[in-house]
């Protein structure tokens, strides 16, 4: 019996996060109240941007560590850098206080009852809630984990790591209390049965394969020719959790709700990263250890793509909520990645990763833009409301127009060149009629973004209409990079797409 | 050649820097950067048409080298002839904005910057020989001109503006797959290209370059307004402040049938050669609708809208007769219709100002406060109807004659759209300019200085280009004949020479 390897240099990234989550625990229960939102704003910092010092370091590994629980690759590197730095624009957000009376956008303690005398003496006494921050460190280290994982358990334990903080943090908004505990609790339940089916599938996969290894279940579908029934119930279980993971039609019916639930600097942060997160685990998975049965799988994909986009783009129409608009935006998008997955080659993967890439750095950004509108009862997130908007402040309007413009992939901005990456995988790997739907599902989204700029820019402010808050230095710098990255990456894209075809190929 | 689509830019941003309140400054930042991008543009012109070398020269540098995606850009005859329209154009549109301007609620700024962006981007479509910066240029267009319309102009404006843009981008998406389509077609040939020789070189079967073609026209007839899809235009024209329509209709959609000669031709011949005729009938139909809708209207913008859609019926029906007389006459239609319509826009945008109205029962007996306008008026629309020895005359003359040769049908039922433009620009005249003067138009201004400083460069330009177009055409021609040896159709010997005085033939 030999001790099991652990290769510790490989995985500093991951342990970084999660000890530093751990001490951001200890802070919680040992520093004392006065110190302790600037102490775990600033370990969180340091551990996130020590991380990413370490990814970028480890750029080029390419082996199986911790005996073949964790792949060290390509894809996992790329995304797990780009995990933190939208991590750290995160926390940025997170710690944001200039723009709440009360503090900052969490209710200063999770566990009052909204409305109660308990909460009114905590908002006078101006209680700030820090709990946040080591929630967020774990769920980031799950997020970091998830694409890195490369067997069975470890993707499970991932998903779990990364979703049982996020369940939390939904809940947490400060105001409209109701509507984010209700948030929290349909997220927590939808994702249980999720995990629980993803588990059930796993089991099925494990039965059929004899191991949790993705190289030994890709050897094993060569050898066991003719028993494919439980191979293929348990590829089509363990799909329904990671497509309820990405909000992909059918199991996406917990994304507007949550989105707008959810206090909108939690909202930006699980928009961008639990999507790359779990693109980046399903791609792995199927491409890794279910490549072989690609004729099998790509059909239940190709109608799941198609459904995702035409729902996204159709119910988004129907949206009065900025919030929500932009949550079955997302859906739109996890249906124009999944076109490219359909592929299944390495420039899919290449195009999935810098897709995945622009595609979190804008909607940080936009959901950011809308921490910032807000009128008497905290964020206006009503449509109606941010009519004239371009007239009151025309930058922060034209910075949320490029980053609609983006969403809709128009060129020059950075959505156009992932969405000609993705289109063009797709076409690659046969799948043009896929592309035909893509397109029309972008002239239908089309629309909605540009009746919100139509508002912005073409109405007359309303005289009781919101007003535009001065966030801090730390907000205002992330809404820039987001644009200018916006912006950037659609006129000189090249260093990102190189870096993304570097980076597509995984570990076997 | 960078240098000319660099200026307007650089322009365009200087222009979004002045400082709002500064109106007049902002107006002569942007007519300055016109004027100059003017003179740029006018030493190309000279080096080609007169073979002066001024060291431009065919430029390439490495844009998107993972998609072989180059900022290549040449001149030909053709383009040469768009890019003189475009930096004469847009000059005189910026001056003709000035006055229109005061009459704004709004802060004339934004319109200048960005009438220099679209200047930019339009300049860039038609230099470009790489067809994915030559889409993205085609898109990118669209957000300025949206901005332009939506911001600026009549009570409908948002209306016009939204369905300006979501036509286009209905268009403009199904190039985007026809793009990607072709791409993946020099993929497959083993040399993955956008270069458009590259591109031109590839041997694709029929029926591939019909889904393609299927792609771009429909882009191009959206975009340079073809019937059943120019629904949008005249919604456009009338909401539009006058200047704006005249850049749109006389420059910016040329921009689509640029795209139908110099990518659609030569790129998918075959498709081209099989679709000629349907196009044709399109064509026609375009030329007689606009025509008898024009004769119609009661509103002046409106008309002069459908009059485009006429024109723009003649230009197509030029390109698709696929004789080189034919398509020489094409191309320089583009230019004269743009000076034609520029013109008729903008002493239309006179009327309006003074009167307040675009109702053509509110004029009437204008040449006797305001002979001067009155007779420019006149002169504009003659220009308008193809009265020889105006420039628009000659090439009406020669898509007939050239189409002529091949679709005699088609030849005679656009010989009646020449007549019905009489009716409609002559009885436009008559109902506005003669008759009894209207309480409402005693005592009208006649031509200030500056109005006549915009127009006269334009009427003297009509008239040169009709005594001296040799040095055009020969340069149009010479671009035309490779295009169409591409296609692969056998050239009928052409009835006339060109240059040879043609006896008047225009039904008046």
């Amino acid at each position: 019996m030999n001790a099991p390897t652990i290769e510790y240099a490989e995985l500093a990234p991951l342990i970084t996060i999660f000890g530093a989550a751990v001490i951001g625990v200890l802070i919680e229960a040992f520093v004392p109240r006065k110190v302790r939102h600037p102490v775990q704003v600033a370990v969180a910092l340091l551990a996130l941007v020590a991380a990413l010092v370490q990814v970028i370091l480890l750029a080029g590994t390419d082996i199986v560590a911790a005996v073949g629980a964790v792949a060290i690759d390509g894809p996992a590197l790329f995304l797990q850098g780009t995990i933190l730095v939208l991590a750290i624009i995160s926390i940025g957000f997170f710690a944001e206080r200039r723009l709440e009376a009360g503090g900052d956008a969490f209710a200063p303690a999770a566990s009052s009852l909204p409305g109660s005398e308990e909460e009114r003496v905590l908002v006078r006494e101006r209680m700030l809630q820090t709990e946040v921050y080591p929630l967020a460190l774990f769920a980031v280290g799950g997020m970091m984990l998830f694409p890195a994982a490369n067997d069975l358990l470890m993707l499970f334990i991932a998903l779990e790591v990364m979703s049982l903080p996020l369940y939390l943090l939904c809940g947490m908004a400060r105001r409209r209390r109701l509507l984010s505990q209700e948030a929290a609790l349909k997220y927590f339940l939808l994702g249980a049965f999720s995990s629980a089916i993803f588990l059930f599938g796993m089991a099925f996969v494990y039965g059929y394969a004899g191991t949790l290894r993705f190289g030994e279940i890709s050897e094993a579908l060569t050898a066991n020719v003719g028993q494919d029934g439980i191979l293929l119930a348990g590829i089509g279980l363990m799909a329904v959790g990671l497509l309820f993971k990405v909000g992909a039609v059918p199991f996406h019916s917990w994304t507007p709700d949550v989105y707008q639930g959810a206090p909108t600097p939690v909202t930006g942060f699980m928009a961008a990263c639990t999507k790359l997160a779990a693109f980046g685990a399903m791609v792995r998975l199927f491409y890794v250890a279910f490549g072989g049965m690609r004729t099998d799988w790509q059909p239940m994909l190709w109608a799941v793509a198609i459904a995702t986009m035409l729902v996204g783009a159709v119910v988004a129409l129907t949206q009065t909520d900025i919030k929500r608009m932009l949550a079955y935006s997302s859906i739109a998008h996890a249906g124009f990645v999944l076109t490219a997955m359909v592929a299944a080659d390495s420039s899919a993967t290449a195009a999935i990763l810098f897709y995945l890439a622009t595609y979190g750095i804008s909607t940080l950004g936009a959901f950011a833009v809308v921490t910032l509108v807000r009128d008497s009862g905290g964020e206006a997130t009503h449509l109606a409301k941010w009519a004239g908007l371009g007239r009151r402040s025309p930058v922060l309007a034209a910075t949320f127009a490029l980053f609609l413009l983006a969403f809709a992939g128009i060129p020059l901005t950075s959505g156009f060149v992932g969405k000609l990456s993705v289109f063009t995988a797709a076409i690659d790997g046969g799948a043009a009629p896929l592309v035909v739907v893509g397109v029309i599902a972008s002239a239908i989204a089309a629309f909605f973004y540009v009746r919100v700029i139509v508002l912005m820019f073409f109405s007359d402010p309303a005289p009781e209409g919101p007003t535009v808050a001065v966030p801090s230095l730390w907000t205002a710098v992330g809404i820039t990079l987001g644009a200018a990255a916006t912006l950037l990456l659609g006129i000189v894209p090249g260093p990102l797409l190189d870096l993304a075809q570097q980076a597509s190929q995984f570990v076997r | 050649m960078t240098t000319l689509i660099a200026l307007p830019a650089l322009g365009a941003v200087l222009t979004a820097l002045v400082p709002s309140g500064r109106g007049t400054l902002a107006k002569q930042v942007a007519t300055g950067a016109a004027l100059v991008t003017l003179v740029i543009g006018a030493l190309i012109s000279i080096q080609f048409l007169f073979d002066v070398d001024m060291g431009v020269q065919e430029e390439t540098y490495e844009w998107i080298p993972e998609f072989g995606a180059s900022w290549a850009l040449d001149v030909t005859g053709i383009s040469l002839a768009l890019v003189a329209l475009t930096v004469l154009a847009t000059p005189i549109v910026a001056v003709a904005m000035w006055h229109e301007a005061e009459e704004e609620q709004r802060d004339p700024k934004a319109f200048f910057a960005l009438l220099l962006a679209v200047e930019a981007l339009t300049l860039t479509a038609f230099l470009a020989q790489d067809v994915l910066l030559f889409y993205v240029v085609f898109e990118a267009m669209l957000i300025p001109l949206y901005f332009m319309i939506g911001m600026y102009g009549g009570p409908q404006r948002r209306y016009a503006a939204v369905k300006f843009l979501l036509y286009n981008l209905v268009g403009g998406l199904a190039m985007l797959a026809a793009v990607i389509g072709l791409y993946v077609q020099s993929v497959d040939a083993g040399n993955p290209s956008f270069f458009l020789p590259d591109l031109v070189a590839l041997d694709i079967d029929t029926t591939t370059q019909w889904w393609l073609f299927i792609g771009f026209m429909l882009a191009f007839a959206i975009k340079a307004p073809l019937w059943p899809f120019h629904t949008w235009l005249p919604d456009a024209a009338a909401e539009a402040t006058p200047s704006n329509a005249a850049f749109l209709s006389g420059v910016a959609d040329k921009v689509g049938t640029y795209g139908m000669i110099a990518l659609v031709l030569p790129l998918f011949p075959d498709a081209s050669r099989d679709a000629a005729p349907v196009i044709v009938v399109l064509a026609v139909v375009s030329i007689i609708y606009g025509a008898l809708l024009a004769i119609g209207q009661t509103d002046m913008k409106r008309l002069i809208g459908y009059t485009s859609i006429s024109h723009f019926g003649f230009i197509v029906l030029g390109i698709f007769a696929l004789t080189s007389q034919a398509a020489t006459g094409a191309t320089f239609y583009m230019v004269n219709h743009g000076l034609s319509t520029i013109a008729l826009f903008i002493v239309i945008g006179f009327l309006i100002s003074r009167r307040g109205s675009r109702q053509v029962d509110d004029f009437g007996g204008v040449q006797k406060p305001a002979p001067k306008l009155a007779g420019v008026f006149l002169f504009a629309g003659l220009s308008g109807l193809a009265l020889p020895p105006l420039a628009t005359f000659l090439s009406e003359f020669l898509v007939i004659s050239g189409t002529f040769l091949r679709y005699r049908p088609a030849a005679i039922i656009a010989t009646l759209g020449i007549v019905l433009s009489a009716l409609y620009i002559l009885w436009l005249y008559q109902r506005t300019m003669t008759g009894p003067v209207r309480p409402a138009v005693e005592g009208m201004p006649d031509l200030r200085t500056r109005e006549v400083a915009v127009i006269t460069p334009l009427l003297a330009l009509l008239l040169v280009v009709g005594f001296f177009p040799k040095p055009l055409t020969d340069a149009i021609d010479e671009a035309v004949g490779p295009t169409l040896v591409e296609v692969g159709v056998e050239q009928p010997e052409p009835l006339a020479p060109v240059a040879e005085h043609v006896e008047e033939g225009t039904g008046r």
